[in-house]
């Protein structure tokens, strides 16, 4: 008797995921590590004096003290971007309680680049804030249009709903931005710079214009984490343990078009690092979003900058975009999750 | 009256990936009879069902079709003697009754011929039997279950066999369609000897169609005759684990299971159940 | 009360018939039309007699030119690249009983878009080399498919899902290709991502034209048995038809056909995925659908680059066209499959 209230005094206590620990641990070590990767390898290989030199001794100007700068900038850019996906990817996946949810396969993406490309072909625009807000504005309406279409029917948004939907949205945008494109070959140009999802172009000026909406999105993610648990034991639990489902929904579903938005519209379409971050994160820590929502900022974070780190090695001497090195990381991971879904989940 | 066959299994083993759901089952088909599968849910009815009926390849025993394994009959050539109608067939959208029953007629048609003259006939005779004439031109889409089941069981009267499995031809039925689609299977047997083979679930229902009852349990065959003779209150305990009195069906004469729970029961009848 | 039977039958199908026979005509007979405006019109309106001849082999200034270099060899890739996908398309989506597993969501043009792309910009390779790839590509996306998606039981939807991660990663390499191998040698980079029949010459027709000519009509045949596969495993299997056998002639030759026209035009956006619910909703159910959905194929590619040429005042490319139609029909068809609850 005695036993098994011990054991329900358990169940009731705060519970730590058992790896808790040591999965930070490890992620600390892998980011630095990532980090350090990230400052020496590339087209151009730096030595230890180079990197010392390039970090600290702003005095020294020699040429790869120079490539060590640069290279610090996009680290940081990469290291918030995955980051920003990981959140997001979480958040999503939380929000419509689908595994599969990621910017890259709701068609978030290709909304995202609709609009931007619509914008530099009628509106003018040019800088970084510009892209950021039509991204987001973008993104959003893509997202909603995406869920609405694929919850729709018996059954809510199932994984199969969702993908189709996306991919059939995706298809109907894209068409949209070529044609918009194949006239004007000035948008051509500028959006093509764009358009490879890469880390590569980064400087400060567009880490500071990211970091506002990086602390936004995070904040209200913040907001919601608790209630995302009650969530997911589906819409009439949630409302019978006091959640505000509507108020919940808009308030996650926003931090994660914030932040993939943002993301977006500064380094370009990266998919799959949302996806991949939060399900080896699910896998390992289990499914309590306390932990699952910040681990999944740093296995994001990990993720696109080795995955960058990767595209810079094997793409050199020039390099390989990240965005097509997150798809071929990543896509294996959806063939995965469609292999265990359960069949009528499909 | 069709003709008499021998079809007969020598301790098949089958199942899927590996695992055996049958086991070393050997047993013959009575010709000319209505023969029933019994048993527990996953017991193997339905793999047996496949397995008799080429679907499934046994991966040990062997089973022959008047003396000749099955496996070595051309597919086409089995199908003019062998039908199935399996448990939920597919129905291609927006399809009409008449085509869909034509389709039936695959084995008995070339890569290039049209319809001819017997397989009209065939479809018209199949369309008959099952009540289902005036529905002829209509949409599969548009019919109620019992009817789609009338015309799924067309289609596999119009391929002309004269064995014809079915697998729970009833499920998903009322219970007035239950015995309006086993009063056509027993007219279909007693006008012209079609050998069926089906599985039911319903044992009362099995009891008082079948000639020959097969029973099965966790992939044994465990009795096998007359509902008469085999179903009896230990058997039933035995395949289902259910305590029961068996009576006299009023109606029939068969034998009928009366369920025995933990409730619900006046006095005596307890000992009579675990008796 | 037999014979009454028997007539109703006959009346029924006789209806059925007439529906298919005057659609497919009809069919035929637009495409003949597309096709001879595909020879007429262009940046300069020669006289009909003077096409004529010049198709003929008579020498014409200009219109010889004009004619047999660029606007024939454009018509022909637009007309057997029409058949094969719409041939291709209607083959995987009933075979796998759902009009969204075709080619194109499932990433089969993909795989043969990617092996494409990877030997003419990269690697320069002669036309026959290209098609031989591309088969290769588009037999072993459907292997992969199918290796990645057998599970206990078939579930169409784990294809779908497999097929749409193999399509992004093919997606990528092929992005990165274009961008690493042909500077974004415009016109060839939406050849790759849309498909197109700008610049379709003469000398890189036969291949896809042969393997139609071979593939279709085996299909053609093949279509009782597709319509015995429709029925399920367990039905077909009971009516004594070879399904393992017959699936896979029908895919190879589907395959072989669609990996040809993608290695000629590109993947064309979407006419895969068309063709076959249209040509459904002309003809009806009952008789086979495989010969009108070839016609419905070549008559969408057609058209589409008819308006793409001609409609707007910059020249877009066929897969332009066919993409803002396919796609809210795809997205249309999904609204109501989630409706009925059949997704």
């Amino acid at each position: 008797m005695n036993s098994s209230i011990d054991s329900k005094n358990n169940l009731l206590k705060p519970h730590i995921p058992r790896h808790f620990i040591a999965v930070l641990v490890a992620c600390l070590v892998m980011l630095v590590l990532c980090i350090i990767a990230s400052l020496v390898f590339g087209s151009r290989a730096i030595s230890f004096n180079e990197l010392i030199a390039g970090l600290f001794h702003q005095n020294v100007d020699s040429y790869g003290a120079n490539v060590v700068r640069q290279r610090v900038a996009r680290t940081v850019f990469s290291l918030f971007c995955g980051a920003a996906l990981g959140i997001s990817g979480a958040l999503m996946q939380a929000v419509t309680r689908n595994p599969i949810a990621d910017p890259s396969i709701l068609g978030v993406n290709t909304g995202a680049s609709l609009f931007v490309v619509g914008g530099i072909a009628f509106l003018n625009i040019s800088t970084a804030t510009q892209y950021i807000w039509l991204a987001l504005a973008g993104a959003m309406i893509t997202a909603v249009f995406v869920f609405g279409i694929g919850s729709m029917g018996r059954g809510g948004a199932t994984p199969l709903k969702l993908v189709l939907a996306g991919a059939a949205t995706s298809a109907a945008l894209s068409s949209l931005v070529i044609a918009i494109m194949i006239p004007r070959s000035y948008v051509m140009d500028q959006f093509r710079f764009w358009q490879v999802g890469s880390v590569g172009a980064a400087n400060w000026s567009s880490i500071t214009t990211f970091i506002p909406f990086l602390i936004v999105g995070i904040l209200l993610g913040i907001l919601s984490i608790a209630a995302l648990n009650a969530l997911a034991l589906g819409d009439e639990v949630a409302k019978g343990l006091g959640v505000r489902t509507g108020v919940l929904r808009l308030t996650a579903a926003l931090a994660a078009v914030l932040l993939c938005g943002a993301t977006t519209a500064l380094a370009g379409p990266i998919g799959f690092v949302g996806l991949l971050a939060t399900h080896v994160i699910r896998l390992i820590l289990g499914p309590d979003m306390r932990y699952v929502v910040p681990m999944s900022a740093f296995a994001g974070a990990i993720i696109l900058t080795i995955s960058d780190v990767c595209g810079r090695v094997l793409g050199s001497p020039g390099e390989l975009e990240v965005g097509v090195v997150t798809a071929f990381i990543g896509a294996p991971i959806l063939i995965i999750i469609a292999r265990k879904a359960k069949v009528r989940g499909l | 009256m069709k003709p008499k066959h021998i079809f007969q299994a020598e301790g098949i083993v089958a199942g899927y990936d590996d695992k055996a759901v049958i086991n070393k089952i050997s047993l013959e088909i009575p010709s000319n009879k209505i023969n029933v599968i019994i048993g527990a849910n996953a017991c193997g009815k339905s793999t047996l069902l496949k397995t008799l009926a080429r679907l499934i390849k046994p991966t040990s025993g062997k089973i022959t079709f008047d003396g000749k394994s099955i496996s070595k009959i051309p597919p086409k050539q089995f199908a003019r003697f062998v039908g199935l109608l399996p448990q939920s067939p597919i129905v291609p959208e927006g399809i009409t009754v008449a085509d869909l029953v034509g389709r039936g007629r695959f084995p008995h048609q070339s890569l290039f011929s049209g319809w001819t003259k017997e397989d009209y006939e065939a479809v018209a005779e199949a369309m008959e039997i099952m009540n289902i004439t005036e529905l002829a031109n209509h949409h599969i889409d548009e019919l109620s279950g019992g009817q789609r089941q009338r015309v799924w069981i067309a289609m596999a009267l119009a391929q002309q066999t004269d064995i014809l499995f079915l697998d729970e031809p009833t499920t998903f039925l009322d219970i007035t369609y239950q015995v309006e689609i086993l009063d056509l299977l027993t007219d279909l047997n007693q006008k012209r000897g079609t050998t069926i083979v089906m599985v039911l679930h319903d044992i009362n229902l099995s009891a008082r169609y079948a000639d020959n009852i097969f029973a099965l349990c966790e992939g044994k065959l465990v009795a096998e005759g007359e509902p008469s003779e085999v179903i009896t209150s230990s058997l039933i305990k035995e395949i289902f684990g259910l305590d029961c009195t068996v009576i006299e069906d009023p109606i029939s004469g068969s034998p009928s299971v009366v369920p025995i729970g933990r409730h619900h029961v006046t006095n005596g009848m307890h000992s009579l159940g675990n008796g | 009360m037999m014979n009454k039977s028997i007539e109703i039958i006959i009346a029924g199908r006789r209806q059925r018939r007439r529906r298919w026979i005057v659609v497919t005509t009809s069919l035929a007979a637009l495409l003949f039309v597309l096709c001879c405006a595909m020879l007429l019109l262009g940046n300069t309106i020669y006289p009909v007699k003077d096409v004529m001849l010049a198709l003929l082999g008579y020498e014409l200034k200009g219109v010889s030119f004009a004619v047999n270099s660029i606007r024939l060899p454009r018509m022909l890739a637009g007309f057997f690249a029409g058949i094969a996908f719409g041939i291709g398309g209607n083959t995987f989506q009933t075979m796998l009983r759902n009009p969204l597993a075709n080619p194109n969501v499932i990433g089969i043009t993909t795989g043969s878009s990617a092996a494409a792309v990877f030997c003419i910009v990269i690697l320069h390779t002669s036309e026959s080399i290209v098609s031989i790839a591309s088969i290769i590509a588009g037999l072993a996306t459907v292997l992969f498919i199918y290796l990645f998606s057998k599970g206990k039981s078939f579930s169409i939807g784990r294809i779908i899902l497999v097929g749409i991660g193999i399509q992004a990663m093919l997606n990528a390499a092929i992005s990165y290709i274009l961008l690493v191998g042909a500077q974004q040698d415009i016109p060839s980079a939406l050849r790759w991502l849309t498909g197109s029949l700008n610049g379709a010459q003469m000398h890189e027709l036969p291949p896809l034209v042969i393997f139609v000519v071979i593939f279709a009509p085996i299909i053609i045949l093949l279509g009782k048995h597709l319509s015995i596969l429709e029925l399920g495993e367990q039905s077909a299997t009971s009516l004594g038809l070879n399904t393992d056998k017959t699936r896979i002639i029908l895919i190879i030759s589907a395959v072989f056909i669609l990996a040809l026209a993608t290695a000629t035009t590109g993947p064309i956006a979407f006419v895969a995925f068309l063709a076959g619910p249209i040509a459904k909703r002309l003809v009806g159910v009952g008789f086979s659908n495989v010969i009108p959905a070839g016609l419905v194929g070549a008559n969408l590619v057609l058209a589409s680059d008819l308006i793409g040429q001609f409609a707007f005042d910059v020249r877009y490319p066929v897969g332009i066209i066919t993409g803002i139609i396919g796609a809210p029909y795809l997205i249309y068809l999904l609204i109501r499959m989630n409706q009925k609850g059949e997704l």
